[in-house]
C-alpha cells in the first residue's frame, strides 16, 4: 500500500514543481514589477528635474551710461528705480550682435535674456550708483528656451519649423558659446521666488511657505487633538458603549474616506459656514486636520496599547489617580509611537493635493505669505499647477519641485524610523 | 566530532542494566536501548544536531532507531527537544527560517537529507499530526481529499470516496460524521477535530505518523478515544508520539525516548523505562521531581 | 486686538493664574510646623484648576464668537440693505452680499464702487470693528473674573486633583467627538447642497441621465439645462479607470504580500518592504504627473505603433498608474490578512506532503478570503475616490464608454473641475460638484463600512 502511494507521488511530482515553481515566480515579478515602475518613476523626475537646480545665464558687456538709461546727473533713487535698464541690456546685445535689422529678430536678440535682467540690473545699480558711467560685464540671467537649449533640451536636427529656437538664434548662441559668455549656475531663484508666469524665474518658495503654515495648522490642531481622544479611547472609554462604538466606527471609516470628500466639507462648512479666509493655510489646516486627525488617533491607540498593563497596576498599586497614571507613566513611555505616527500623519498631509484644490488653494501665488491668513499656495498644489503649463521650462521646474517634495518626505519618513529604531522597546 | 559522537553513543548502547546505585549522573550519551541492530528499523538517526539561527542548538547528538509498527513515545520537560526532534523525521524543520539540522537520519536505509530525496514525498510518507488541531477551513470531506488530491492518489471520484471513507473509518470518525461530509471541518469538537486531523493523514497512507502532543488540546474522553485510536493504527503505521503525559506514554507505547536540554537521555522498552530507569534525570522526572 | 494677541494673552494670563493659584493653594496650607500639609492635592493641581477657570469659558466664548461672527455680521449686513435688494432672488442677493464682503476688505476698490455698496461696506466694516473691540473685552474680561473666582475658591480642603481630572476627561470626550463631528459635517455639507441641486435637476435626471456637459447650464434661468447633468458617464468612467486600476493592484499586491511572507529571504524582505512603502508614500500629485506625462505619451505612442488610436488622455494610462499606487495599499492589507491565518495551517498542509504554492493556494487563502475581500473593497473604495492622478491624466470630456484606449471623465475630476475655479456657490454648476460629492461618499461608506467589518469578523474569528 505505502509503495504504491510513494509511486503515485513520485508521479505527479514534477508537475507540482514546475507549478510551484511558477507560483514563486509569479510572486517575485509581481514585487520586481512594482519596484521597476518605482525605479522607472523616480529616474524619470530625477532626469527631468535635475536640470532645474541650474539655470543658464548669458555675459553681456553692459554700458550704463545716463544718456541710454534716461538718467540725469546724479540721480535719485526714485529716478534710478524706472530708469529705463531694458534699453541698456538691447543695446549691449545690439553692439555685441551687430547687423540685426529684421523686427522680429530683434525681439527675438532682447529676449536672449529674461524679462527678469532688467530688475537684478536696477537692484545692482541702485545698490551701487557709482556703476553709472560705467561698463560692466555682467551674467544675466537668460530666456527659459534659451535655458532649455542650453541645457540640451532642444534638438539641432529638429527642423527649424517644429523648433522652439531658431537658426539665426542658434548662430547667436554658438557665439555666445564660443566666447564662454554663456554658462549654468546653481538655480537660487528657485529657492527664493515665488510662483511666476516666466519658467526661469519661478520658484517654490512661496508654495513651500505655504506648506509650511498649512503643516504648522495641522500639527498644532491633529497632534493634540489626535492624542487626547486616543487616549480617551485607549485607557478612559467604557467598553461597550453606543457612543464610544460609533466614535470607534466613525474614526476608521475617516480613515478611508476619500480626501475630496474633506475638500468638499472644508469649502461648504469652513469657508462657507464659518467664514474662513479662501486659499488660506488656516484653512487648508483645519482641512488636513481632519483628514490626518484619524490615522494619529489610530497611530496612537496602537502606541498607548503596547504599553503593557503593568506599568499602569504599577503606577495605579503606589496610589496614582487613573488620570496620573496614564499622563505620568503610560504616555512618556508610549511617546515614540505616538510621534512616529504623528510625522507619518503629516508626511501624507504634506502631499495631500486634492483637498487643497476645493478650498481655493490654487491660485497664482507670487508673493511669499505672511501668515496663516494670506492667501497661499501648497507644494504639491505648485505641482499641479505647474504640470499643466506648457512651457518646456516648466516641465522641468514641476520635476524639481516633486523632487524637493520627496526629499521633504523622505526626511520625515527617516526622521520616523529613527524615533521608532532609538526607542523600540519590546515588552 | 561525528566520530566522537558515534563513540559516545556506542558506550550508551554498551552500557549495561546498571544498579540503582550506580545510575548515570552525567549526560554522555545516551543509556538503554537506543538502536534495533537492524531489526526492522525504520528510522535511523545518527549524530542528529538541530540548531536554530545558526547559534542556538536545540538538539544534540541525537542517535536512535526507530522500529516498524512500533509506538515510541518521546518524554520529557517542556523545551526539551522532544517536539523539535519529532520535526526533523519529516523535514517539518525546514519549514522555520534559520533552522539548520545535522546529522543521518535514514528512513527505510535511504538518507531523508539526500539531494535525491523530496520533502513532498518525505512528508506524504511520513504524517504528522499536530499538538492543536487544526482542520483547514473547508468540508469534512475535502479535508480528507486534501491529501490525495495533492499527491494524485485517486484516479476518480469514486476511489476518492472511498479512500476518505476508509481514512474516516480507520479515525474512528466515519459513523459520528457521516450524514455531514460536505460540513465544515470546523465545526466539529475538538476530540473530533483532531481525529480528523488523523483521518486526514492516514488519507495519504503514510508509513509512519508523526504525533506531537495530539491530546495536550482535549479533554480526557477525547483522549481516551485518541489512544484507543493510536492503538488500533499500530497495526499499519510507525507512529513517534511525543507526550507530555508519562501515563499516555505508559499506556500506548512499546518504546519511549527521555528527552533532557536537547540531549536523549535515556531510550528503552517503556516498562523498563517507567519501571527501572538506567538515569538520574530519567528517575527524576519519572517520579516527579521536576518536569 | 487681533487674533493671535488675544490668544498670547490668554496664554500670559494663564500661565500667571497656574502661578498664584499654587501659590495661595500654598499660604492656606498649614506650615509644615505645625502638623504639616493639609491640601487635599499637590500644589500644582491647585494651579492648574485657576488655570482651568481662567481658560475654559474664555476661549469657548472666543470660539464661539470667531464662528459665528462672519455669518451673523452678514445677516445684519443684509438686513440693512436697502429694501430692493432685499427683494431679489436669493442668488442675487448672495451675489451682492459677496461683492460688499471683498470691498469691505479692501479699500482701494471700495472708492469706485457704487454708493450703495460703498455704504454697505463701510457699514459691515464698522460692524466688523465693533465685534471685534467687543469680543476682546469681553474674552478678557471673563479670564479675568474667572482666574479672580477660581482664586476664592481655592481652600486647603478642595478636591483640586478631582476636578482637574474631571476636566481634562471631558476634554479628551471632546476631542474623541470630533471623529462624529466631521462625519455629520461632511454628511451636512453634501447633503444640503445636494439637495438644492436636486431642486434644480432632477435626482433621476442625474442619477440615469447619459448626458454630462455642466458647462452649458451656466445660467440658472436657461431652458432645458437639466439634460446637461446625467452622471452615468462619470459613473461609467470612474468605473472603467477603478477596475484598470484594480486589475493590476489586486493580483500584483497580493502576489507581492504572499512572496514577501512566504517566499522572500530576510534580506530581500529587509529591501523590498521599504521599497513599497516608498511606493506608498509618494503623494497621488506625482503619481499624476508621471502617469499625464510619461505613461500617457508612451501609450499613445505604443498604440500608434501597433495601428490603434489611443487617446492622449486615456483611461488606460490613468487606471495603470492608479494601479500602481494601490499596489502597496492592497500588498500591507493582504501581508495583515495572510499573517493572521495561524501557522498552524501551514504546518497541517506541510506535514501532508503539499509544497509551498499548493499550501498557499488551498489552505491559506481560502482561510484568508474574508480577509482579502475586505482588502479588496478597501482598495476599490480608495481607486473610486482617488482624485488628483485622474485630474492630471483622465479627460475632462464625459464620453459614455468602456473602451480603455478613449478619454474617460470620472466623478472626482468632475468634482475639481466645478470647484476649482472662482465661481458662485449657488450655480446648479456648483452644486452639481456636491451631489458627485454626495454620490462618492454614499459609495465609498458603503464600501468602508462593509470591508471594515469583514475584515474585523475576520480578525475575530482567529483571535
Amino acid at each position: 500500500m505505502s509503495s504504491t502511494t510513494t509511486e503515485k507521488v513520485k508521479a505527479t511530482l514534477a508537475k507540482r514543481y514546475a507549478r510551484e515553481k511558477r507560483f514563486r515566480a509569479y510572486g517575485f515579478i509581481s514585487i520586481a514589477l512594482s519596484i521597476l515602475f518605482l525605479a522607472i518613476l523616480l529616474l524619470d523626475i530625477f532626469s527631468k528635474g535635475l536640470p532645474a537646480f541650474t539655470s543658464t545665464y548669458i555675459k553681456l558687456d553692459v554700458v550704463l551710461d545716463a544718456p541710454t538709461l534716461g538718467l540725469e546727473t546724479n540721480p535719485s533713487q526714485e529716478q534710478l528705480k524706472v530708469a529705463n535698464y531694458n534699453k541698456a541690456i538691447q543695446t549691449s546685445l545690439e553692439t555685441m550682435f551687430p547687423g540685426v535689422e529684421d523686427r522680429k529678430q530683434k525681439k527675438a536678440l532682447k529676449a536672449l535674456v529674461s524679462d527678469d535682467a532688467q530688475y537684478s540690473l536696477r537692484d545692482q545699480v541702485m545698490a551701487n550708483p557709482s556703476l553709472i558711467g560705467t561698463t560692466q560685464s555682467l551674467w544675466l540671467l537668460a530666456d527659459d528656451d534659451i535655458d532649455v537649449f542650453h541645457k540640451g533640451g532642444i534638438d539641432r536636427a529638429t527642423p527649424e519649423a517644429d523648433r522652439r529656437i531658431k537658426d539665426f538664434q542658434l548662430v547667436w548662441l554658438d557665439k555666445l558659446e564660443a566666447e564662454e559668455r554663456i554658462e549654468s549656475q546653481f538655480n537660487t531663484n528657485f529657492f527664493t521666488r515665488g510662483d511666476s508666469r516666466e519658467p526661469e524665474q519661478a520658484g517654490i518658495l512661496s508654495a513651500l511657505i505655504g506648506s509650511f503654515y498649512t503643516m504648522l495648522v495641522t500639527l498644532l490642531l491633529s497632534f493634540p487633538i489626535g492624542v487626547a481622544a486616543a487616549i480617551y479611547l485607549e485607557e478612559f472609554a467604557p467598553k461597550n458603549n453606543f457612543w464610544v462604538d460609533l466614535i470607534e466606527v466613525n474614526i476608521n471609516n475617516l480613515a478611508a474616506v476619500p480626501s475630496i470628500v474633506f475638500g468638499l466639507l472644508g469649502l461648504a462648512v469652513f469657508i462657507q459656514f464659518f467664514g474662513t479666509p479662501r486659499s488660506a493655510p488656516l484653512t487648508g489646516g483645519l482641512v488636513m486636520t481632519l483628514l490626518v486627525l484619524p490615522t494619529i488617533i489610530i497611530a496612537s491607540r496602537a502606541a498607548l496599547r503596547a504599553v503593557p498593563p503593568s506599568i499602569r497596576e504599577g503606577a495605579l498599586g503606589l496610589g496614582a489617580s487613573k488620570t496620573q497614571a496614564v499622563f505620568q507613566n503610560v504616555l512618556p513611555l508610549a511617546m515614540p509611537g505616538i510621534l512616529t505616527g504623528a510625522i507619518i500623519g503629516m508626511a501624507h498631509a504634506l502631499g495631500e493635493t486634492a483637498p487643497l484644490l476645493m478650498i481655493g488653494m490654487v491660485a497664482f501665488i507670487m508673493d511669499v505669505p505672511n501668515g496663516v491668513t494670506s492667501p497661499a499656495a501648497a507644494l504639491p498644489v505648485q505641482i499641479f499647477l505647474w504640470s499643466d503649463s506648457p512651457e518646456r521650462a516648466f516641465i522641468e521646474r514641476t520635476s524639481a519641485a516633486i523632487i524637493v517634495l520627496l526629499a521633504f518626505l523622505i526626511l520625515m519618513n527617516l526622521l520616523a524610523v529613527i524615533l521608532r529604531k532609538k526607542f523600540e522597546r519590546r515588552w | 566530532m561525528t566520530d566522537t559522537t558515534l563513540d559516545m553513543s556506542l558506550k550508551g548502547t554498551m552500557t549495561k542494566p546498571k544498579e540503582r546505585s550506580e545510575f548515570a549522573h552525567t549526560i554522555d550519551g545516551t543509556v538503554g536501548k537506543p538502536f534495533l541492530d537492524g531489526k526492522d528499523t525504520k528510522f535511523h538517526c545518527r549524530g542528529v544536531n538541530v540548531f536554530y539561527n545558526g547559534t542556538k542548538q536545540a538538539i544534540f547528538d541525537t542517535s536512535v532507531d526507530i522500529g516498524k509498527n512500533e509506538v515510541i513515545a518521546m518524554i520529557g520537560p517542556s523545551g526539551c527537544g522532544k517536539s523539535t526532534f519529532l520535526r526533523c523525521l519529516n523535514r517539518m524543520n525546514d519549514t522555520i527560517d534559520g533552522c539548520l539540522v545535522t546529522g543521518t537520519i535514514n528512513l527505510d536505509g535511504e538518507d531523508i537529507h539526500a539531494k535525491a530525496q523530496d520533502p513532498v514525498l518525505l512528508r506524504a510518507r511520513v504524517g504528522m499530526v499536530f499538538q492543536k488541531p487544526n482542520p483547514f477551513p473547508k468540508s469534512i470531506y475535502d479535508n480528507v481529499a486534501y491529501g490525495p488530491r495533492l499527491h494524485g492518489l485517486a484516479a476518480n471520484r469514486a476511489e476518492l470516496d472511498e479512500i476518505v471513507e476508509s481514512s474516516l473509518r480507520k479515525a474512528g470518525l466515519f459513523n459520528e460524521v457521516k450524514d455531514r461530509l460536505q460540513a465544515p471541518g470546523t465545526g466539529l469538537s475538538g476530540g473530533q477535530q483532531q481525529r480528523l486531523c488523523i483521518a486526514r493523514t492516514i488519507a495519504v497512507s503514510p508509513e509512519v505518523i508523526l504525533m506531537d502532543e495530539p491530546t495536550s488540546a482535549l479533554d480526557p474522553i477525547a483522549t481516551a478515544t485518541i489512544e484507543e485510536l493510536i492503538d488500533e493504527l499500530r497495526q499499519s503505521f510507525t507512529i513517534c508520539i511525543v507526550t507530555h503525559s508519562m501515563q499516555q506514554a505508559a499506556r500506548i507505547s512499546q518504546r519511549t525516548a527521555y528527552f533532557h536540554l536537547g540531549y536523549l537521555v535515556e531510550v528503552n522498552d517503556t516498562k523498563t523505562v517507567f519501571t527501572n530507569p538506567q538515569h538520574q534525570l530519567t528517575e527524576n522526572y519519572i517520579t516527579g521531581r521536576f518536569g | 486686538m487681533s487674533t493671535l494677541g488675544i490668544l498670547l494673552t490668554l496664554t500670559v494670563l494663564a500661565a500667571f493664574s497656574y502661578y498664584i493659584g499654587r501659590k495661595r493653594s500654598l499660604a492656606l496650607a498649614t506650615p509644615v510646623k505645625r502638623g504639616g500639609n493639609n491640601l487635599h492635592s499637590l500644589p500644582s493641581y491647585y494651579g492648574y484648576l485657576v488655570m482651568i477657570w481662567v481658560l475654559i469659558p474664555a476661549l469657548l466664548v472666543f470660539a464661539l464668537w470667531s464662528a459665528l461672527e462672519k455669518p451673523l455680521l452678514t445677516s445684519t449686513m443684509i438686513s440693512h440693505l436697502p429694501a430692493e435688494i432685499q427683494n431679489k432672488s436669493p442668488d442675487e442677493i448672495s451675489l451682492t452680499t459677496n461683492r460688499v464682503l471683498s470691498l469691505a476688505a479692501d479699500d482701494a476698490a471700495r472708492t469706485s464702487a457704487e454708493p450703495v455698496m460703498q455704504a454697505a461696506a463701510e457699514d459691515y466694516r464698522q460692524m466688523q470693528q465693533t465685534s471685534s473691540m467687543i469680543k476682546t473685552l469681553l474674552v478678557l474680561a471673563l479670564a479675568i473674573a474667572g482666574g479672580f473666582i477660581g482664586w476664592r475658591y481655592i481652600k486647603p480642603e478642595t478636591r483640586a486633583r478631582n476636578q482637574v481630572e474631571r476636566v481634562v476627561q471631558f476634554i479628551m470626550i471632546t476631542c474623541a467627538s470630533i471623529a462624529i463631528l466631521t462625519t455629520v459635517g461632511i454628511v451636512f455639507s453634501v447633503l444640503f447642497e445636494s439637495i438644492r441641486f436636486f431642486g434644480h435637476v432632477n435626482i433621476f435626471d442625474f442619477l440615469f441621465g447619459t448626458h454630462w456637459s455642466p458647462q452649458t447650464a451656466l445660467r440658472a434661468d436657461q431652458a432645458g439645462s437639466s439634460g446637461a447633468f446625467g452622471a452615468i458617464p462619470l459613473f461609467v468612467g470612474t468605473l472603467l479607470i477603478s477596475f484598470i486600476a484594480l486589475l493590476i493592484a489586486v493580483p500584483l499586491g497580493l502576489m507581492s504580500a504572499i512572496y514577501l511572507s512566504e517566499y522572500a529571504s530576510t534580506t530581500m524582505r529587509a529591501y523590498a518592504k521599504p521599497a513599497m512603502e516608498i511606493l506608498a508614500g509618494i503623494p497621488t500629485v506625482v503619481y499624476g504627473f508621471f502617469a499625464a506625462l510619461t505613461v500617457a505619451p508612451f501609450i499613445r505612442d505604443l498604440g500608434s505603433m501597433v495601428g490603434l488610436s489611443v487617446a492622449s488622455e486615456s483611461a488606460l494610462a490613468a487606471g495603470i498608474v492608479m494601479g500602481v499606487m494601490i499596489i502597496p495599499f492592497m500588498s500591507s492589507l493582504s501581508d495583515d490578512v495572510i499573517n493572521a491565518v495561524p501557522q498552524s495551517m501551514r504546518d497541517g498542509s506541510y506535514g501532508l506532503g503539499a509544497t509551498k504554492s499548493e499550501t498557499i493556494k488551498q489552505v491559506l487563502l481560502p482561510a484568508a478570503l474574508p480577509g482579502i475581500v475586505g482588502a479588496f473593497l478597501l482598495a476599490a473604495s480608495r481607486a473610486i475616490g482617488e482624485t488628483m492622478i485622474v485630474v492630471m491624466a483622465a479627460g475632462l470630456m464625459a464620453n459614455l464608454t468602456v473602451n480603455p484606449l478613449d478619454a474617460v471623465t470620472t466623478i472626482t475630476v468632475q468634482i475639481v473641475t466645478l470647484l476649482k475655479g472662482d465661481q458662485e456657490f449657488d450655480s446648479a454648476k456648483t452644486l452639481a460638484a456636491f451631489a458627485l460629492g454626495l454620490s462618492l461618499f454614499i459609495v465609498t461608506l458603503i464600501l468602508n463600512v462593509v470591508a471594515l467589518h469583514i475584515v474585523r469578523k475576520y480578525r475575530e474569528q482567529y483571535d
